[in-house]
């Protein structure tokens, strides 16, 4: 801010005072000039990204729509075929891995809602010793995530004997160090006022973050939601290690297992069956686009 | 509210003048109580999951692995030695620390781009922030699946494309000098739109009245971004650096996909180095060991986000 009011101030001196204003008509025109050729440079730019991009992606939906033989030979008039989704659905034990990523992203949610509710809750309006530094310590989990503490986590799981199980992938995630931290900020910016008038009518502590809090920090829970959602859904090194069985692995992992065994160099098989573990999430980024993208701002910058 | 205060301070004092804790106080205790209830479940998972382990971490670097009936015993730092002597420890972290330097800049330069790109009204700007923002969404496992087949020689994308030029194939991910490059050019293909919506979100927090003004003063473009954006967008760039340092310690996925740390090692991360010593040769002390190393990394950025997030809070 302070830099750009300086730059004011120098332009204003070396500015228009020293032209006369048939030559500043002239710079105001070449100003415009340039400014659509910028334009001009701008958009292709951004559209060379764009399509760059994109390419991957539509260069995997067109090898898993057609024949294998067309896998790298580009043909507009090449068959089309679902045979390749039908292949990999068959080869493995795919609507299992569905079913297991399905419960497990269910699970963990729920688990990371009511307990990032409980524990925000209390972050924001309950005052007591010690609270700024358990604060604090529930931040640490921010840079010490799970995802790096394989050795021991997976000492813990044998120990409590549950080794191999949807619940012990989704365990460690539970209590959520991101959305205690998103639901305290949320609730901090609920005007006092409310929670008063809740109580002159009789509400007790619980009804008053179930009536009050709650409700008005929807839009924060459908953003935590989603991000976490997407996460778990793609989280890949935890089930891999702690899982080892068709009724336990997510769909990650299954397609790990999928296309590094015994597939040879089927791509279009592959590419069906990465396309396929990738469906749901994509159908409803491309179908919800706008939450999305708000979600993971208002989860980011919050 | 105040007056019912005074009210019961002054009931209390009449029944029972002696009592250290009159109903006020008392009313904070409870609520006390109720407060580190209403932690207390999620604070038992957090430390269960995440300080236990990483104290546990550090403990075990102390021991010996057990085997069969052999207990772990009391090495002090002899894990620590061997670890200075792994050449494939330093390599691993070398490798990380390359990967992190050949990803964050150019995802973050991307990342900048593309946001300064779809925040304006460039035609067909649906269409960019989708492609831009679509390699975010699918799971690391997916992509690499991808991109392994671009790679791929002889059969691949990039070997069919370079063929037409009539250019020799070169096995991306099968030699030493162009296996984590190829891993680094898929990270920033996931990563970039990721930190773009950060500088979306940024960007449309600045007041069009800025950019107005600057034009109005006759500044280039290039003038407006560089004085007046840059350092508008300081803080984001801060967070997003944060960010994709700490993603560069903890993501493996393309590695366990696409190379398995090979050829010779040659892409092997720290992460994944961890995951083979603790799980393919199952020496959990020594897997320890290399744990703390990645702690001590991620801690340095604990350091630097705390900072950050400290100036954050104090605005709200």
């Amino acid at each position: 801010m302070k830099r750009a009011s300086a730059h004011r101030s120098e332009q204003a001196s070396a500015g228009p005072e020293h032209q006369g204003p048939a030559e500043s008509r002239a710079m105001a025109r070449t100003g415009m000039a340039q400014a659509r050729t910028g334009a001009m440079l701008d958009t292709i730019g951004a559209w060379l990204l764009g399509i760059l991009w994109i390419l991957p992606l539509l260069y995997a939906v067109w090898a898993a729509i057609h024949p294998p033989a067309y896998a790298t030979r580009f043909d507009l008039f090449a068959p089309l075929t679902l045979e390749n989704f039908a292949r990999a659905w068959d080869a493995a034990p795919f609507p299992r891995y569905f079913l297991n990523t399905f419960f497990l992203v269910t699970m963990v949610l729920a688990a990371q809602l009511v307990l990032s509710t409980m524990a925000g809750y209390a972050f924001a309006r309950y005052e007591f010793r010690g609270r700024d530094f358990v604060f604090m310590l529930v931040l640490l989990q921010l840079m010490v995530m799970p995802d790096v503490l394989i050795v021991e986590n997976y000492r813990t799981m044998s120990w409590l004997g549950v080794r191999d199980t949807v619940f012990a992938i989704g365990l460690p995630y539970f209590a959520s160090a991101f959305g205690i931290f998103l639901l305290r900020q949320t609730f901090k910016t609920i005007p006092r006022e409310l929670e008063e008038a809740a109580r002159v009518e009789g509400a007790n502590g619980w009804q008053i973050l179930m009536k009050v809090y709650v409700p008005l920090a929807r839009p924060t829970y459908i953003a935590y939601g989603l991000v976490s959602v997407s996460y778990h859904w793609n989280n890949f090194l935890w089930p891999l290690i702690i899982t080892n069985s068709v009724n336990t692995r997510p769909l990650t992992v299954g397609l790990q297992v999928f296309s590094s065994s015994d597939q040879g160099i089927d791509w279009s098989v592959i590419t069906a069956a990465t396309l396929l573990s990738a469906a749901p999430l994509l159908i409803a980024f491309l179908l919800f686009q706008r939450q999305f993208v708000q979600s993971f701002l208002r989860a980011g910058i919050r | 509210m105040a007056r019912n205060m005074k009210m019961s301070d002054k009931d209390a004092g009449a029944a029972m003048p002696r009592a250290p804790a009159s109903p006020a106080s008392a009313a904070r205790a409870m609520k006390a109580v109720y407060g580190w209830l209403l932690l207390l479940p999620a604070l038992l998972l957090l430390a269960a999951f995440t300080h236990y382990p990483a104290i546990a971490t550090l403990w075990h670097s102390f021991f010996s692995t057990p085997k069969g009936r052999r207990p772990a015993v009391f090495v002090g730092l002899d894990n620590y030695q061997t670890m200075r002597d792994d050449p494939v420890f330093w390599r691993a972290l070398w490798n990380n620390l390359w990967f992190a330097l050949g990803t964050i800049p150019t995802s973050v330069a991307l990342a900048l781009v593309m946001a300064l790109w779809v925040n304006r009204n460039l035609p067909g700007r649906g269409f960019l922030r989708l492609s831009y923002f679509t390699p975010t969404v699918l799971p690391m496992v997916a992509v690499a699946n991808i991109w392994l087949f671009f790679y791929t020689p002889q059969y691949g994308l990039i070997a069919q494309v370079l063929g037409i030029f009539g250019l020799p194939g070169v096995n991306w991910l099968g030699s030493r000098e162009t296996a984590l490059p190829a891993l680094m050019l898929v990270s920033v293909w996931k990563e970039a739109g990721f930190f773009m919506i950060f500088y979306l979100a940024a960007l449309q927090g600045v007041s069009p009245s800025l950019r107005e003004a600057a034009m109005l003063e006759g500044a280039s473009r290039w003038q407006y971004f560089r004085r007046v954006l840059w350092p508008l967008l300081m803080p984001t760039t801060l967070f997003v650096l944060i960010n994709a340092l700490i993603n560069a310690f903890r993501l493996i996925d393309h590695v366990v996909v696409m190379t398995r740390g090979g050829p010779d090692n040659a892409s092997t991360l720290l992460l994944f180095y961890i995951f083979q010593v603790g799980f393919s040769f199952w020496d959990t002390a020594y897997a320890a060991t290399l744990t703390v190393v990645l702690l001590a990394v991620l801690g340095l950025a604990a350091l630097l986000k705390f900072r950050w997030l400290d100036k954050r809070t104090h605005y709200q």
